[in-house]
């Protein structure tokens, strides 16, 4: 019986890992494979050069970084707070930040492109048509951060609740107010350090998303990492897939460099 | 178990006294607090005793700056201090729960309100030390809140709240969440520290046993009001009101009835204490304040004992199925079985009588 159990697991082992490991090791072999050179690492080689991608890689991850700060400036003191004043709040709150993931980012973007368009007609003569345009700046568009701001909700919101959810806010925040700390020093340096593996996990969630959002940027009209990787499959495809393979390995990487962060955390906190 | 030596004189300068002025706080429809009046003396180590939800913690609470009340005050040394902010109250707190910061070690716990106050840290490691020293875990300086047991962090706990020099001391249930024996030993402990800083200390607890050991006076209360402040001895053995009476140490009603300040009970007639009209009344008596003796013609009836060491708690049923608690010495007890008939006595002393209550 338990043979037979353990035989089923390597199945099933197996079944998922062809599922998974087949495009990937397709798309490695196509890009390196070119028929009638025999393998080859230009493709590789190729990006660095390639017009357009340290620009656009560069403007994903200064996208990304500003999402990060952002959703966490807001999203942290706001459940903290949620927590310690207004717990029966809790399901409102909750329903608000997963409404992202229930509206198709189709319909978000064509909403955003609607008030933009509308906007600068209609504020034409007062002091905010520039803003419409200065959040619309190709270098640095904010407007994209504000965008990834409202999709990175759920995620932060669940990882955020989680670690709330592993400590005892209440307690740590009178602690430290008896012990004479205001009420930022009593956040910063007694509840924040504690939730370092949340922090963490909601930092990644965001960066994997702003790296690998395409719909918003691309009929907003803007070009970071995503789109460019579109763009450039339509002319270069087995550069594209290198540059596709070449993404997957740095956001593994992170990702493991998270889990080691957050594995020392766990491993701490078991013991006691 | 550890022996705390050192001695930190510098707190002795200034003991505080605290106040409380009529008190009243609501949380929607229920009345935590309901005119508080109490006033705990410089030095003194006052608990706060009750069952729960009688608004004990939520005085505290007030006193540490975590609640406002919705009217009265809270004065320190003759200050009203009801506006003025929890980091600003001077108050040290070890709370019930364990609340030692996760990802700080013994001594930077210790040292965190030093730092808040910006000690230079050669300074404050130095007073969190001491302080570690103080509550007897100099060697664990260097351990963080999981590997230390729950009678260690609340030690630490202790320490820190200690470590700003507060006025006054605030214990909420600091014991509830530890063993039997530790809970004993970090009690004593507790009370040889605050005679020894002689810093005034406000200690809630639901266990009476807790408050009467080690409180010079303890403050009975019930449903938001005071309902006696009087040192232990005195609470127990002149207890102001039945529901202290029930409340503090084990309590029997026998029915009796009341004429003229004397009250005929048991088939005797003695003096009683407690404002109550004439009539029918029940009569409040310890179980060691209850004499049984075996007697062939007695209409009572021993149910149960039960054996505590020194003395043997025994049931009795009298002849109107009232049910009295009364404690034997041991070497008396022997040959009582259950079933036995017995007769019951009560001292010719003064006895509290409360109104009779229907069953």
């Amino acid at each position: 019986m338990a043979r037979r159990l353990t035989l089923w697991r390597w199945i099933v082992l197996g079944l998922a890992a062809l599922y998974f490991l087949v495009p990937l090791g397709a798309s490695v072999i196509f890009t390196v494979d070119v028929p009638g050179q025999g393998v080859t690492f230009d493709a590789y080689t190729k990006i660095l050069s390639t017009d357009g991608f340290l620009t656009s890689l560069l403007l994903s991850l200064e996208l990304a970084v500003a999402t990060i700060a952002v959703v966490l400036l807001l999203m942290v003191p706001a459940m903290v707070a949620l927590r310690l004043g207004a717990p029966r709040l809790r399901p409102v709150v909750e329903v608000v930040c997963s409404l992202p993931l229930v509206v198709p980012p189709i319909a978000f973007v064509a909403g955003i492109a609607t008030v933009l368009k509308w906007g600068p007609e209609y504020l034409s003569r007062t002091p905010l048509f520039e803003t419409f345009v200065v959040i619309q700046d190709d270098s640095f568009p904010v407007v994209l951060v504000l965008a990834y701001v409202v999709m990175a909700l759920p995620f932060v919101y669940r990882a955020l609740d989680a670690g709330l959810r592993a400590i005892d806010v209440r307690t740590l925040v009178e602690a430290a107010r008896s012990c004479g700390a205001s009420w930022p020093q009593a956040l910063v340096r007694a509840v924040l350090p504690n939730l370092r593996g949340a922090l963490l996990n909601a930092a990644f969630l965001t960066l994997a998303l702003v790296l690998g959002e395409f719909t918003v940027a691309s009929l907003l009209g803007f070009r970071p990492f995503a789109v460019w990787i579109y763009d450039v499959g339509g002319s270069q495809a087995q550069m594209s897939v290198a540059v596709s393979v070449l993404s997957l390995l740095v956001t593994w990487a992170l990702l493991l460099a998270l889990a080691g962060a957050g594995g020392r955390n766990r491993t701490a906190s078991s013991r006691g | 178990m550890t022996h705390m030596t050192a001695t930190l004189p510098e707190t002795l300068e200034k003991a505080a006294t605290v106040e409380f002025r009529g008190l009243r706080r609501e949380f929607g429809t229920t009345v935590a607090l309901d005119g508080l009046d109490l006033t705990v003396r410089p030095g003194e180590f006052l608990a706060l005793l009750g069952p729960s939800g009688c608004g004990k913690t939520t005085a505290l609470r007030m006193l540490a700056g975590f609640e406002h009340p919705d009217s009265g005050a809270v004065l320190v040394d003759g200050e009203d201090v009801t506006h003025v902010p929890a980091h600003r109250r001077d108050a040290g707190m070890v709370f019930q729960s364990y609340s030692l910061f996760p990802h700080l070690n013994a001594v930077d716990n210790v040292a965190f309100g030093l730092r808040m106050r910006k000690v230079r840290t050669a300074q404050r490691r130095a007073r969190a030390a001491e302080l570690l020293e103080l509550v007897g875990l100099g060697d664990k300086g260097e351990r963080y809140p999981h590997q230390l047991s729950g009678g260690q962090q609340q030690r630490i706990a202790l320490a820190r709240a200690l470590a700003l020099r507060p006025r006054v001391l605030l214990l909420d249930e600091p014991l509830s969440a530890l063993d039997a024996k530790v809970r004993l030993t970090l009690r004593e402990e507790i009370r040889r520290l605050q005679q020894e800083l002689g810093i005034t200390t406000l200690f809630v607890t639901h266990d009476q046993e807790e408050a009467l050991s080690v409180a010079d006076r303890v403050a009975v209360m019930r449903a938001g009001r005071l309902e006696q402040c009087a040192e232990p001895a005195e609470l127990y053995g002149r207890p102001a009101t039945a529901f202290v009476a029930e409340f503090v140490g084990t309590m029997s009603r026998i029915p009796g009835e009341l004429t003229d300040g004397t009250v005929q009970v048991l088939g005797q007639r003695l003096p009683a204490d407690g404002e109550v009209p004439d009539g029918a009344v029940d009569v409040l008596v310890r179980p060691e304040a209850v004499r049984v003796h075996p007697d062939e013609q007695g209409s009572a009836r021993l149910v149960a004992t039960a054996f505590l060491g020194a003395v043997v708690r025994a049931t009795v049923r009298l002849a109107d199925g009232t049910e009295v608690k009364a404690d034997l010495p041991a070497h008396e007890a022997t040959g009582l079985g259950a079933g036995t008939a017995v007769g019951v006595s009560l001292p010719e002393r003064p006895v509290l009588v409360s109104e009779r209550i229907q069953k």
